[in-house]
């Protein structure tokens, strides 16, 4: 499916007039329970402007999440919504999912839900590639149980489980998701969050299990335990130069890539898609 | 013509067979011995019906994706054992506590951990009302032939949809496996209740609306009524809250689906029951035992009388109370080293003596065990002869 070249012009010309969230955002459910300086905000914005611009009703959106700070944006805003259990979004999104293949099922998860106590649910759905757009909020951290070391928390860093800094190797998200067999595979920042915008928007319109790496740190725990003096100095740090665009990287030296995560599409195939192949063998059982 | 079918076929199978009677086109779950062959039998029917069925990556996995597709509207089950059943308690204590309906089957091995895994037991009954943590509610079934399987399989969606609730059913590996001769009901012959879904416009819904009483209707994901559903304590609206009194009530409300719908929920046998004087209390496979030694005592003059719950949660504490009342002993046999015998104590309150018949070892309880226990325990008329010859024992294993 590709975005019809009206509602790209649309898009543009929604930039004129500030978006309006009011739509998307459930009466009364504001505040967020997020922090001042947290990036969950700016990436929820990003991912109700790209969800306008797909054009699709409310009615057939579904957002699944699990437990943690991440998990609690399908609270926020006006879908079919389901807050489940820690590290079983996807899971619960599979069902349904496979219940209802016309929805368009999307998870916000977060780095500990997603990759550690999900992590099996994690890589069966990249296998199966079925229709999902996984949005991995990854803040290196638990940030809703205040900071314990997750499997994006970086070796030396502080947390309230690793105080002498982690020694444990990392999950880079989006080499999981590719090698699990993920057919839509991206990066995105909070900081960088037009790109975030169209980088969502992208994933979501992709048929097949599409995983988006946010990089959206936690400065009230990751931040504070590892010197950041404030959230700014840690997105412009971690977000800003600790990133460099897949188009950047082309000019750049493997020296000078060193220790840079990459943003945008990392990775797209065309595979197929689970539910899709599910109705041709009950076409072809059918028929016998 | 009535379309009825006579099947031969094993409890597990039946087990599928009833589900699809009762309308469920979804299922998910991840094999495990003794249960396996619900699921094959569902992965071979659903399609050629238009249904789901997928394998999920662990039992986990497989109880999330029920719910979820619950929630997108379908009827949906997965079946499992002992190992796997431990692994859904969490998704279990979900569907409670977000009023999810579907259908969770335990085709019970010995255990804990990987025990025995194709020796029967009884030995999940208490973990089927206890094991997901927190006060919540529990419907468990208990089948004792295959043909039960396939009636109470049907039972166990109805009463989900009903009370809005997960239900276990809950039988073992002998009745999973054993094959027994059976019609299959035509369609319309026995009864199937689907869910009550919401007839307010979309704007007005709420999910756990108490202006309906304590169950409210329940919408599907993506038909108009969007709404939100969560395993936090939640408002009426399904929005999380953190009023205590909210949370008081919301908790209260999950028991008081059950505990006043019980009379309509409980389902027993009586056998021999009227003028009993020593009673047996017995569930699944041992109550096929306890059948056959009712009847033997019979013969020999003793007034024995068997009473058998189809539910065992909520427990039958009105049958055992009344029982209590009017026999000097009740006897509980069950393959497990003595569980439900608590709560028949329980009941019972001294009232008259209690005594239960555990066994460990995956062999089934025998009518010779349940036989000698009433006779050496005093309850002995003239001429009582508690030998059994083998040849008997043989009968006991194919009897009803």
């Amino acid at each position: 499916m590709s975005i019809p070249a009206e509602a790209k012009s649309l898009a543009r010309k929604r930039k004129k007039v500030p978006f309006n969230y009011n739509p998307y955002i459930r009466g009364g459910k504001l505040p967020h329970i997020w922090c001042p300086g947290c990036g969950h905000g700016i990436v929820l914005k990003s991912l109700l402007r790209a969800i306008h611009t797909t054009g699709m009703s409310q009615d057939d959106i579904a957002m699944v999440s699990g437990i943690g700070c991440s998990s609690r944006t399908p609270g926020y805003v006006d879908f079919n919504t389901l807050h489940t259990l820690h590290g079983r979004a996807i899971a619960y999104a599979t069902g349904l999912k496979f219940a209802k293949p016309r929805l368009k099922v999307i998870v916000t998860t977060g780095d500990g839900d997603a990759l550690a106590i999900g992590g099996n649910h994690f890589i069966h759905a990249c296998r199966r590639n079925m229709d999902l757009t996984i949005l991995v909020y990854n803040n290196y951290i638990y940030g809703m149980t205040s900071g314990q070391s997750s499997p994006t928390t970086r070796q030396g860093m502080i947390s309230t489980t690793s105080r002498y800094g982690s020694i444990e190797p990392t999950f880079d998200t989006c080499d999981l998701a590719k090698a699990a067999g993920a057919t839509f595979v991206a990066r995105g920042t909070a900081y960088h969050f037009q790109e975030l915008e169209k980088i969502i928007y992208d994933a979501i319109m992709h048929k097949g299990t599409s995983v988006v790496d946010i990089i959206d740190a936690c400065p009230t725990y990751f931040g504070r335990f590892n010197k950041y003096n404030t959230p700014a100095e840690m997105m412009e740090k971690i977000e800003k130069e600790g990133t460099v665009s897949v188009k950047q990287a082309e000019k750049l030296s493997k020296e000078e890539l060193e220790g840079k995560l990459l943003r945008g599409i990392l990775y797209k195939s065309d595979r197929q898609e689970y539910c899709e192949e599910y109705s041709k063998l009950v076409a072809r059982v059918q028929a016998k | 013509m009535i379309d009825r079918k006579m099947k031969f076929m094993q409890g597990n199978e039946a087990c599928a067979e009833g589900a699809l009677y009762a309308g469920c086109m979804f299922y998910a779950g991840y094999p495990i011995t003794p249960s396996t062959e619900v699921m094959e039998h569902a992965g071979v029917k659903l399609p050629r019906l238009g249904g789901s069925f997928i394998q999920m990556e662990d039992e986990i996995a497989g109880i999330c994706a029920i719910v979820g597709a619950s929630l997108g509207g379908l009827k949906s089950m997965t079946a499992t054992s002992g190992p796997g059943f431990s692994l859904m308690q969490e998704g279990l204590g979900f569907a409670c506590m977000a009023e999810v309906p579907c259908v969770i089957v335990n085709v019970m091995r010995s255990g804990p951990s990987t025990g025995f895994p194709t020796g029967p037991s009884q030995s999940d009954v208490m973990q089927a009302k206890w094991g997901t943590h927190g006060d919540h509610p529990a419907i468990v079934l208990t089948p004792a032939s295959v043909e039960e399987v396939f009636h109470e399989t049907v039972r166990a969606f109805n009463l989900s949809e009903r009370y809005r609730m997960p239900v276990i059913l809950l039988y073992d590996e002998i009745i999973g496996h054993m094959r027994e001769a059976f019609t299959i009901p035509a369609p319309g012959e026995v009864e199937v209740i689907d869910r009550q879904k919401p007839d307010c416009p979309p704007g007005e819904y709420k999910p756990y609306d108490t202006q309906y009483g304590d169950i409210a209707p329940l919408a599907a994901y993506g038909e108009g009524h969007r709404f939100h559903v969560t395993g936090l304590y939640h408002g009426a609206d399904g929005f999380p809250t953190n009023n205590t009194r909210q949370i008081e009530e919301a908790g209260i409300r999950l028991l008081r689906k059950i505990d006043d719908n019980k009379e309509r929920i409980w389902k027993n046998e009586e056998y021999y029951l009227d003028d009993a004087e020593i009673g047996i209390f017995a569930y699944g496979v041992s109550a096929r035992s306890a059948k056959f030694a009712v009847r033997e005592l019979r013969k020999k003059g003793i007034k024995a009388g068997l009473l058998r719950p189809l539910t065992i949660w909520p427990f039958p504490d009105k049958a055992v109370d009344e029982l209590a009342q009017r026999v000097e002993a009740i006897i509980v046999p069950e393959m497990n080293l003595g569980q439900i015998v608590y709560e028949v104590e329980r009941v019972v309150r001294g009232r008259c003596e209690v005594k239960g018949i555990f066994r460990g070892d995956t062999e089934p309880i025998r009518p010779a065990q349940i036989m000698e226990c009433v006779t050496g325990n005093g309850f002995k008329p003239a001429a009582v002869d508690s030998e059994m010859t083998e040849s008997m024992i043989e009968r006991d294993m194919i009897d009803g």
